[in-house]
């Protein structure tokens, strides 16, 4: 069986669909997946979802669309300077709503249900103990069936793993 | 062509149409059918992959009025 061994690093709504999607295609596909969730990865394993949201902020990247209205005005990139977006309050909170509309409006499955199909296709979660009490989180803050573990405990999959990836 | 069970996977995006797939195998035995219907224009590259990957035959793959048809064979 081939093995997939993946680091997640990242704890936002958007970094939260790579780790995931690509965990359990492969395990749909046949691999045997384990997901070392670290540092800020950890916010995606929490029993509490809702802190995970996207921040358009320094990111040039993220197109900024309405996902409602006809199609002109759909097609409008709102460029808003960092200098804005950095002093609206609540702006996170809104790019975050937009993006869950445009996400169930494309058929692209939420973070819950992911993670879920992950669950049920028996990948893996392994969280960093230390960043568990480096961050003060307690075990009862995540999901159950993690193992909490060191570096150590990681390699012994990776190291046998045919993909590795950092995320 | 017969087939013994139907998936409507209209509508859901990456990687959806695959998971449900192997979902829908999972319930049927050896040498049977499944049937997939998605809109995902990415699913048909992705079938043909599942389909190598896992073993699992893919009969047919065709397009119709914006709809993609798959035939999937159980190992």
């Amino acid at each position: 069986m081939k093995k997939l061994a993946i680091i997640a690093t990242k704890g936002t709504l958007d970094w939260a669909y790579p780790p995931y999607i690509l965990a359990s295609t492969a395990a749909a596909l046949g691999y045997e997946v384990q997901i070392f969730f670290t540092f800020y990865g950890l916010q995606l394993v929490r029993k509490d979802m809702s802190c995970l949201k996207v921040s358009p902020l320094g990111n040039p990247g993220m197109p900024m669309k309405m996902p409602f209205g006809p199609k002109w005005f759909r097609d409008i990139n709102w460029n808003i300077p960092n200098i804005l977006q950095a002093n609206i309050p609540g702006f996170e909170s809104l790019a975050t709503a937009l993006m869950k509309q445009t996400i169930a409006n494309n058929g692209v499955a939420t973070i819950p249900e992911l993670r879920e199909l992950c669950q049920e296709a028996e990948v893996k979660f392994l969280a960093c103990q230390m960043t568990v009490e480096l961050f003060g989180f307690e075990h009862s803050d995540f999901i159950d069936g993690i193992d909490y573990v060191g570096a150590a405990s990681f390699f012994e999959f990776a190291g046998e793993s045919d993909i590795c990836l950092y995320i | 062509m017969n087939f013994d069970k139907e998936l409507d996977a209209s509508g859901l995006n990456c990687p959806l149409p695959i998971l449900r797939t192997k979902k829908a195998l999972a319930e049927l035995g050896a040498g049977q059918v499944l049937k997939v219907v998605a809109t995902d224009p990415g699913s048909v590259k992705d079938m043909q992959a599942f389909a190598k990957q896992t073993g699992n035959e893919l009969l047919s793959s065709a397009e119709a009025g914006g709809k993609y048809q798959f035939f999937l064979k159980k190992k």
